[in-house]
């Protein structure tokens, strides 16, 4: 218990750990779905402190983790062969694609930068128009309005030198192929706050009726986690299913409509392919024909034979939560954040980059 | 870099012929810009939860307080600092 000095509200940790243990009469597998949350329960050893009987499994939510090798094949390409300044967020540039990653890319002499946002990439476009401008655009619904808003900033200056490569997933299509997957056995799930402080909580409740299952829309911090794992385990043991909200201090239930229209405005929802998941029916956004201008996809040919995964890397079976990150033979050794195999070891929010980080935390776990 | 983080309103600019309202955010110590099209009721002296340069809502002063040095502790305010200059 040496963590609990370092919260704020160590009393409140306290009880509500109590208040779990009291109430829990056999084991639950209960997924979070945020990397973030991941992250959080993983440096607060949150997951050492939980009754044994709780196992909490992380779920595929770090959307650096799941964005294809092949669209990171696509970039590394437009970098290095068509001479574009190629832009995206810090964690992105490091994944490794099949031949290598944007930072080596950059090595090679691509131009290749880390941005905060996509609209400082559109001040990039208008400051150099005899270049091509790329923002990698990867994301959950939570980036989605300022990768939508870049586009549409793009449209007003007139530009014809921005386009976004989009790499886009959604959070309930994911929730439904865990839970139609044989091999997981998750009976609850914590639901991603800041999603659904853009998305609004409806499009959850079809979930919870179609299986059944409790879902908790819960914030980040070890006492937003700890409550909603309550609410997920006492719904469990009552044998209830339905949607709650934890955070209902930054969840409205309509979400934030300015946003959501901006991203209906830009977007259009697709299949999508997972990194180490597969296709999941109705799982992204793609940038809609009105804006194909602005689609690097539209806008730059390229093909490329299969991609092949590393045969060492189990990601798939960490991000579906069959597999924790130290069950693999790879981990820490062949695999740490430095020479990752797979991407759920570069990005903070990737399970094996936490529990990597966070061994001493974990070793007894 | 799925976590929105918090900061206040210090100035108001309107850019793109007057219509988009950009504003500057104080994050602690680090300053950035970020768009407010997301939260029309926004103004100056207001707490938003800022993600990759856009305001997605307002949070009260407190909740602002709390979560950012939360986020500070557990190392996620990387994003704001590791990005190079355009």
């Amino acid at each position: 218990m040496k963590y609990l000095s370092e919260y704020r509200d160590p009393e409140m940790v306290e009880q509500y750990l109590k208040e779990i243990s009291r109430i829990v009469t056999r084991p639950w597998n209960i997924m979070e779905v945020c990397g973030g949350q991941t992250h959080s329960l993983v440096k607060n050893g949150l997951i050492q402190m939980l009754p044994e009987s709780v196992r909490m499994i992380h779920g595929p939510g770090c959307p650096v983790c799941v964005t294809p090798l092949h669209l990171i094949d696509k970039a590394v390409h437009l970098a290095l062969e068509k001479g574009v300044i190629l832009c995206s967020y810090g964690d992105m540039i490091r994944v490794p694609g099949s031949g290598m990653s944007l930072l080596e890319a950059k090595a090679k002499g691509a131009d290749v930068r880390v941005l905060y946002s996509p609209l400082e990439a559109v001040k990039l476009a208008k400051a150099n128009p005899d270049k091509e401008v790329v923002f990698f655009a990867v994301g959950f619904e939570t980036t989605a309005p300022a990768n939508a808003l870049s586009v549409i900033h793009a449209q007003r200056e007139g530009l014809t030198n921005y386009s976004i490569l989009a790499s886009h997933v959604l959070v309930p299509p994911a929730i439904a192929a865990v839970l139609e997957d044989e091999d997981t056995q998750i009976q609850g799930f914590l639901a991603a706050g800041h999603v659904c402080t853009i998305m609004g909580i409806d499009e959850y409740y079809p979930l919870v009726e179609k299986y059944k299952t409790p879902v908790v829309v819960t914030g980040f911090e070890p006492v937003d986690l700890l409550q909603g794992i309550l609410m997920v385990v006492r719904q469990l043991e009552a044998g209830t299913y339905q949607l709650e909200n934890q955070y209902s201090r930054m969840v409205r239930p309509e979400g934030n409509p300015d946003a959501l229209a901006v991203i209906r405005q830009v977007f259009e929802v697709s299949d999508r392919e997972w990194r180490g998941v597969g296709v999941i029916p109705d799982s992204g956004y793609e940038v809609k024909e009105a804006f194909g201008l602005f689609d690097a996809n539209r806008k730059f040919e390229f093909s490329q034979e299969k991609a092949e995964e590393s045969k060492e890397c189990i990601a798939g079976q960490v991000l579906k939560g069959i597999k924790k990150p130290h069950e693999c033979p790879a981990f820490g050794k062949k695999c740490n954040p430095q020479h990752p195999l797979g991407a759920p070891m570069v990005s903070s929010e990737g399970a094996c980059a936490a529990y990597y980080h966070f061994s001493q935390v974990l070793e007894n776990v | 870099m799925c976590l929105a983080i918090p900061g206040k309103i210090l100035s108001i600019e309107h850019q793109y012929n007057g219509l988009v309202r950009m504003a500057k955010i104080q994050f602690g110590s680090i300053f950035k810009e970020a768009s407010l099209e997301m939260v029309p009721a926004a103004s100056i002296g207001d707490y938003v939860l800022v993600h990759v340069g856009v305001a997605i809502s307002i949070v009260n002063e407190e909740e602002a307080e709390r979560t950012f040095k939360y986020l500070a502790e557990i190392g996620e305010l990387d994003e704001l600092i590791e990005h190079t200059q355009l």
